[in-house]
């Protein structure tokens, strides 16, 4: 056996391979990667069969840009969507399976009883070598392909990027609105001029999460992002749903729940001592319900 | 080596993408599976363009490339639409061309 034939021995049934886990695999994810499989066999394929700049442009597009095309694809969409089993058309997958036979079979019969002559060697295929000999041809016989090419290739992105782009809500507010409404506010309500505050100021922590605390202690909702605020909401409602608690305002106001439950047990302690019960109050049971919240609030 | 070995690997190749066209619901394993149609035809330009002596087989072949990728590009596009609407990338949900 030749090289050639040896490649193709090797490859062939990769490919064919390739094929087959493309169409039986239950996951969008495990098909493409089956995909690549194929396409990278045939990239060896036209390498052997003296079409080195096909096998080249073959990896670079196919396996490299369409191929990840289709991954980002397939992670918006969504990874673990696999195909329903559920046959929509009665007997589809048969007659389906049955037509396909039927192909390849008429093919491979045609292919069988054609002649098919005898493959030349690459110097007289592409007596300037592959590239340049392509070239010519491209540029000659088919510049008016290769001109209508690009017209496609720039109305394919124009009309990908169109059909892809998300309408807006709202209209978008400009900077000189946004300074009307913190300077000249339509209300006469001059508090937000100085800005929002800033999430975490004379909170424990200073993570976007934590909001600010006023001057009273109580979190403020003004210094939070308007997403994180609802998704608090959303995992408000799990909570209630009986699923465990995200809670992001109440994480930081121990220290206050702390003070106020000392201060609880202490004027606990002087009632009890004023009724002249017997046996102090523990100051630590007092506290128990402002453990309690704290704990809540951190889960 | 004989090119007919070449010219049933792709037959095979492309009865396969047909049959994952009629059987598989995802419309982006149906689209893959369209790619791979298209493969398996380039591989017989590329063939024939050997055993005829000429290269417009792998010009053709060249070209059915750049057309697949804007195929893939608006066709991804619009099965993103699809999705973004139905939640959804099953071809059976998408019966209808309307909501």
């Amino acid at each position: 056996m030749s090289g050639e034939a040896w490649t193709f021995w090797i490859v062939a049934p990769l490919t064919v391979l390739g094929g087959l886990g493309l169409v039986l695999s239950r996951k969008a994810v495990h098909s493409a990667l089956w995909l690549a499989v194929t396409m990278i066999g045939l990239a060896v394929l036209y390498i052997a069969q003296d079409a080195p700049f096909l096998g080249v442009v073959q990896v670079i597009v196919y396996t490299g840009a369409v191929m990840m095309l289709f991954l980002f694809v397939i992670m918006l969409v969504g990874v673990d969507a696999s195909d329903s089993l559920v046959e929509t058309l009665k007997g589809q997958r048969v007659a389906a399976l049955l037509a396909a036979a039927g192909l390849a079979f008429v093919l491979v019969a045609a292919i069988a009883r054609a002649t098919v002559g005898q493959p030349v060697g690459a110097e007289v295929l592409a007596p300037l070598g592959n590239v340049e000999s392509l070239a010519e041809l491209i540029f000659s016989d088919y510049v008016f392909a290769f001109m209508v090419t690009s017209a496609l290739l720039i109305t394919a992105a124009v009309g990908a990027l169109v059909l892809t782009l998300a309408p807006k809500v709202a209209p978008r507010r400009s900077q000189r609105e946004q300074a009307t409404q913190r300077f000249r506010p339509a209300d006469g309500d001059f508090s937000m001029a100085a800005g929002l505050p800033a999430p975490g100021v004379l909170a424990r922590h200073n993570a976007v999460g934590t909001p600010a605390l006023l001057p009273d202690g109580t979190p403020s909702d003004l210094s939070l992002s308007r997403v994180l605020l609802a998704r608090e909401t959303l995992a408000e409602a799990a909570a209630t749903a009986g699923e465990p608690t995200v809670a992001v305002l109440t994480a930081d106001a121990d220290a206050g729940a702390e003070n106020a439950g000392a201060e609880d047990a202490r004027s606990a302690d002087a009632g009890a001592a004023d009724a002249g019960q017997v046996g102090p109050v523990d100051p630590a049971v007092s506290a128990e319900p402002a453990a309690g919240q704290r704990g809540e609030g951190r889960s | 080596m004989n090119p007919s070995n070449y010219l049933v690997l792709s037959a095979v190749l492309f009865s396969i993408g047909a049959v994952g066209v009629l059987l598989r619901r995802n419309a982006l394993v149906v689209f893959m599976c369209v790619e791979l149609m298209l493969n398996a035809s380039n591989l017989a330009f590329v063939t024939f363009a050997r055993t005829t002596g000429t290269l417009d087989g792998q010009v053709t072949a060249f070209f059915v490339m750049v057309v697949a990728a804007a195929e893939v590009v608006v066709g991804l596009a619009i099965i993103m639409m699809i999705y973004r609407s139905r939640r959804s990338a099953s071809v059976d949900d998408a019966s209808l061309l309307r909501l």
